[in-house]
């Protein structure tokens, strides 16, 4: 069996990609019909069979699978292989991407539609699919660390697909310096790995990580640090890249200046997860290291709360459910610095799904108002669009957590494990997320309210063009609605407080919050109801309601209250004043630098003084020397005298000493 | 098929060089009959290597293939080659390498053909006889041989500035080549034999050492080149027509790593270990100083210079440091892990720069202009040529899945195990590399198209296709599976190490 297991995760992998190139290549010669199918048959074969390996591992009892399939080079007694690490959390993020990847494929259809790049965007998210898939299924660094750059490569060439814009060819340049930023950090952590570890391979490093979770590590001048809080802070810095952290978050905004379906995909369900995932998997590591987790969990909620705020003066619909994803990567970043791992990992599924329904929703509405981004110029549009204001509506109350739908029993879960984490940090980290809450009701329905609800502010000839979306686009809207509202029901008791991770994610004693709540935990029931003693619920309907008073009920009220605190609106507005700073001290500086190391150092200095100086001084010297050389016999006949003179005199010096 | 009975390394030195002057003589007149001789030459010559590669004994790290004649009985001077797992991937390099040139040059180079394919073939066989010689007077007389054709080459079909960059090339390559004559004198005056074998097991005072790696140094810094004597490269490759620019980055510069490898390690550990700090140093300078420099160029072709500087940074830095690594360590395995790293990177780094020097060719042919600002928008009337770029660059930066990532990920990987600030500083070509590089394909190729000239531009034909898809294949080969390079030099290596660790001084 375990041979024919392995075919199938070779062809999970391999369909898509085969898929990428066929349009990829011969995109001109199948047609856009032929590079749509080709895609989708890719990925639909990857999703299908993810789905029966899920079943297989998950409900069949199948055994972890570890194996290389082939050795990509062997170096210094170090074998670099490329593997499978087949176990229920690669299993489960597998199910997640392929699926949401498939539905994005789908939609894709109605939403490229007219798009002269047709084929080359199936190819793009093809090859996305096939990245990610390397990545989550990886059984080492190095083949994680491929993975890692691959999606961030196909998240370059996708927000930059309109090639034409210089907003979208400026934000894929930015997402993928800032991504390597972290980058960075992550191959410093992979190169510690390998020094003390003398491995790779995550097992073999995950069985080492007890023995030497007490060795140090000296960097600067004498102070030793902890072995593990370097290399969990490192690869964590790879995280904060990949899964936009404060203050490597400046990136995924921009990102929104591609299509809408690549936001969806890789924006927001599957790339930007990647770093939630990760530290996942290395939870042997940082479970070794107290202060990585509190620095885990404070990045984690300052994003949470800060970039929340941020949501609530966009006025592009898709920026605010970027800046909602930005905060809501928080939220599981929180999760993971409180050692809530399968928490974050919960909601990194439900987030999925009604994430990538939030953008496409979103990307619906922009394709019928004809490429208009702008909220301020929509409104009313619930009459027109009756299915993407459904869904809609779906996707925006699991997002802000009301009770029963899949973000409540996610995000819930979240902030009671926060609520009993002891680590340095906690305290913090709870009053953000439950703040956080209110914040994200707020901005989730004032986009709700904004799109679909309210006066129609756009000109009349729009208005009269108005209609639904075309089945390819609200039939997946309509699938992704289906988790959103209820997979939280039913991955709740087994994913959290039951044996659904097995062995893979793991948990120190006196850190295990989640074994707590679990101990109080008597099916979802009681948990809902449970949910109705504490603050969160009664935050989110509160943000609800301050939603409808500001948007409905009273629609100059946000414009007067902007008015009295212009400063703090100010502040939003410059989101910070980040990528001022970025732009002028690293950007401008990393040239300023530049533009003086060449002129001063290689032109003025070494070419300069050194090489052509070097020609001029024998220029100079020739020139001066050339003289003695006058042709005039009397002169030589003179020189030999002074030189026979000056020899006899040293002779005779000589001789007299 | 065995080649082991045949003159398999004459051959590789002598059909390009006899076939080259075949060419001389036929002169243009025969411009046809030139050009697809000189492409049968050269794909004779690859072939020949090729059939090398097969019967390489991978096991083995002494010399194999040996051919060894008496040359000057009175100096004792040989005609001595052989080949081990360090000279053979780039004996294939430089083969494969001359082949794009010859077909870079079809239709592009429009005076002189005949003289030009006659540089690039003799310049193929004198190459093939640095990597292989076994003789140091041999090894030498090919090193500086090899300066001639690329003077030629650049000072008859490179650009307007070509003189001053000719004479600067040629001035401080040959400078620094004198001081390794010497040093081979006094080497031959102690092992009483120019065979390189002989240099490596002479025992010599630490003094001779430092003074004799001072030497070598100065021949192998300049040639590959390292920070403060690199400047007369971003020169020489700008006035230098592309094919003469893509065998200048993908082999010439390679030579000074072979040198440092063959001649510094072996004939000088405890020298090296004594200077290996300094190395280090001047290696991180390259990386992280050139890559800030590469910024902001203006020129594209300075700028792909600029970045060979920087990844030679890497070779640099994998080649001295197993020193710290094996005094940190007390094992040899990082320290082989950082210098197959550094000769997977000079392979790698063949075939990226080789790309990139070709790519702005491609453009350079149409637009008559080398500079970043004259182009934007090129992807808009190029397409095709635009996406073999993109993969191109993203090699340049290192990008996993190409081959410009083995070696780079290798060194990092090892220097942390030397010290964490070497594979910090180090790691800032991630940051660097992709900077500059994306950001000058952004300007270059991305946006709207800005001048006419873009917009009439045709897109690549098929035999720049077939140029750029052999480099794509080998690139992303490399990338995907670069085990096979590193099965061939792992012997070999390994004996370096153990050698470069014993020390020779008394």
């Amino acid at each position: 069996m375990s041979e024919h297991m392995e075919n199938i995760y070779l062809a999970i992998v391999l369909s898509p990609l085969i898929g990428s190139i066929i349009a990829g290549l011969f995109g001109k010669l199948i047609g856009r019909s032929g590079a749509h199918w080709v895609t989708i048959i890719g990925v639909a074969v990857a999703s299908i069979l993810s789905m029966f390996v899920y079943k297989h591992h998950m409900f069949d009892g199948a055994p972890d699978y570890n194996a290389a399939v082939y050795t990509w080079l062997s170096s210094g007694g170090i074998n670099f292989e490329v593997g499978f690490l087949i176990d229920p959390l690669s299993v489960t993020m597998m199910v997640v991407v392929t699926f949401v990847s498939w539905m994005i494929h789908i939609y894709t259809i109605g939403y490229m539609h007219d798009d002269p790049g047709y084929q080359r965007f199936f190819s793009y998210i093809s090859l996305f699919t096939f990245a990610m898939l390397m990545l989550v299924m990886s059984n080492n660094f190095m083949q994680l660390f491929f993975g890692w750059e691959a999606v961030g490569l196909v998240s370059y060439l996708l927000i930059g697909f309109w090639y034409k814009k210089d907003t979208a060819i400026f934000a894929n340049l930015k997402a993928f310096l800032v991504n390597r930023v972290g980058d960075f950090g992550f191959l410093l952590g992979i190169a510690a790995v390998l020094m003390y570890f003398n491995s790779l391979d995550y097992f073999e490093v995950f069985a080492q990580a007890e023995g030497l979770a007490d060795t140090t590590i000296v960097i600067f001048g004498d102070h030793a640090w902890s072995l593990m809080t370097v290399i969990c802070i490192c690869l964590f810095i790879g995280a904060m890249g990949k899964s936009a952290q404060v203050p490597l978050h400046v990136w995924l905004p921009d990102s929104m200046e591609g299509p809408t379906p690549i936001s969806a995909l890789i924006h927001a369900a599957t790339m930007v997860t990647a770093g939630i995932f990760m530290v996942s998997r290395m939870s042997p590591l940082f479970e070794l290291s107290e202060t990585a987790l509190s620095f885990i969990l404070i990045i984690g909620s300052i994003t949470a709360l800060f970039m929340g705020f941020l949501g609530l003066v966009q006025n592009d619909i898709k920026r605010v459910v970027a800046y909602s994803t930005l905060s809501q990567l928080g939220y599981m970043t929180v999760a993971l610095g409180a050692s809530a791992y399968a928490a974050a990992m919960f909601h990194l599924v439900t987030h999925a799904f009604f994430k990538a329904l939030l953008f496409l929703a979103a990307g619906s509405v922009i394709i019928i108002m004809h490429h208009e981004q702008d909220m301020r110029k929509m409104g009313g549009l619930y009459k027109k669009m009756p299915i993407t204001w459904i869904t809609c509506f779906v996707g925006s109350i699991a997002l802000i957590g009301f009770p029963g739908t899949s973000g409540f029993f996610s995000k819930d879960a979240i902030i009671e494990a926060v609520h009993h984490s002891q680590i340095f940090g906690s305290t913090f980290a709870y009053y953000a997320v439950l703040s956080g809450v209110f914040i994200t009701a707020l901005y989730s329905f004032r986009l709700f309210f904004m799109t679909f609800h309210g006066e129609e502010r756009m000109d009349k000839e729009t208005w009269m063009h108005l209609h639904e979306a075309p089945a390819v686009v609200t039939v997946p809207l309509s699938v992704l609605a289906i988790p959103s509202l209820i997979l939280g029901a039913f991955l709740i008791g087994p994913m959290l407080f039951g044996d659904y991770f097995g062995n893979t994610i793991y948990v120190a004693e006196k850190h295990n919050v989640l074994h707590e709540i679990g101990s109080h935990y008597e099916g979802i029931m009681l948990f809902t109801l449970y949910a109705f003693k504490h603050p969160p619920v009664y935050l989110a309907f509160a943000g609800i309601f301050v939603a409808w008073l500001c948007y409905i009920k009273f629609p100059d009220w946000p414009g007067l209250i902007v008015s009295r605190i212009k400063w703090i609106h100010c502040i939003l507005e410059k989101k910070y004043g980040f990528d001022e700073f970025n732009q002028k001290v690293f950007a401008g500086g990393t040239r300023c630098l530049g533009r003086m190391l060449w002129k001063y150092g290689d032109i003025s200095i070494i070419d300069g003084i050194f090489v052509n100086g070097t020609a001029r001084s024998v220029g100079i010297i020739s020139s001066v020397i050339r003289h003695i050389q006058s042709g005039y016999l009397y002169h030589y006949a003179f020189a030999i005298i002074l030189g026979l003179l000056v020899l006899i005199a040293v002779f005779v010096h000589g001789v007299l000493n | 098929m065995t080649v082991s009975n045949l003159p398999i390394l004459s051959m590789l030195i002598w059909t390009p060089i006899i076939g080259g002057i075949w060419t001389l003589i036929a002169g243009d007149r025969q411009e046809q009959t030139v050009k697809y001789f000189s492409l049968a030459v050269s794909i004779l010559t690859f072939v020949f290597s090729v059939l090398l590669y097969l019967d390489f004994d991978n096991a083995s790290a002494s010399m194999q293939f040996v051919e060894r004649v008496s040359w000057i009985k009175a100096f004792d001077i040989q005609y001595y080659l052989g080949v081990d797992g360090i000279a053979l991937p780039l004996i294939l390099l430089t083969c494969f390498t001359t082949i794009l040139v010859v077909l870079a040059a079809w239709e592009v180079i429009e005076k002189h053909i005949s003289y030009y394919m006659a540089a690039f073939l003799i310049l193929t066989g004198l190459m093939n006889g640095v990597f292989v010689a076994l003789d140091a007077i041999l090894f030498y007389v090919f090193w500086e041989a090899m300066l001639i054709p690329m003077f030629i080459i650049i000072g008859i079909w490179g650009g307007p500035n070509r003189v001053y960059a000719t004479i600067k090339f040629f001035l401080y390559t040959f400078l620094g080549s004198v001081f390794m004559l010497v040093a081979f004198l006094y080497l031959y005056a102690k092992a009483g034999s120019f065979e390189i074998s002989a240099m490596h097991d002479v025992a010599l005072t630490l003094q001779a050492q430092k003074l004799i790696f001072i030497a070598f140094f100065l021949a192998f810094a300049v040639k590959i080149p390292m920070w403060p004597v690199h400047t007369w490269l971003p020169d020489a490759h700008v006035e230098a027509p592309t094919g003469g620019s893509v065998i200048l980055a993908a082999i010439m510069l390679k030579m000074g790593g072979y040198g440092f490898l063959r001649f510094s390690l072996p004939i000088t550990p405890d020298a090296s270990l004594h200077f290996d700090d300094f190395m280090i140093v001047l290696s991180l300078i390259a990386v992280v100083y050139i890559g800030f420099v590469a910024l902001v160029q203006e020129d594209m072709k300075k700028l792909i210079a600029y970045s060979s500087i920087s990844h030679m940074g890497f070779v640099t830095l994998g080649f001295f440091i197993p020193f710290t690594i094996v005094a940190n360590t007390g094992e040899t395995s990082g320290a082989i892990m950082g210098m197959e790293g550094a000769m997977m990177q000079m392979i790698s780094h063949g075939f990226i720069s080789a790309a990139m020097f070709l790519c702005v060719g491609v453009m350079y042919d149409r637009m008559h202009s080398r500079m970043i600002k004259d182009y934007g928008g090129v992807v808009n009337s190029m397409p095709y040529f635009a996406a073999f770029m993109l993969l191109f660059a993203m090699a340049n930066s290192g990008l996993p899945g190409t081959s410009g990532f083995v070696g780079e990920f290798l060194v990092i990987l090892s220097s942390f195990e030397a010290s964490f600030w070497i594979a910090f500083f180090a790691a800032f070509t991630l940051i660097l590399g992709a900077a500059y590089t994306l950001w000058m394909y952004k300007r270059v190729i991305f946006g709207d198209v800005t001048r006419e000239e873009v917009a009439e531009l045709t897109d690549i034909n098929a035999r720049e296709t077939l140029i750029l898809v052999l480099l794509a294949i080998v690139v992303l080969l490399f990338g995907v599976w670069p085990a096979p390079v590193f099965d061939v030099m792992h012997a070999s290596v390994e004996q370096l190490i153990n050698h470069s660790l014993q020390s020779k001084a008394f």
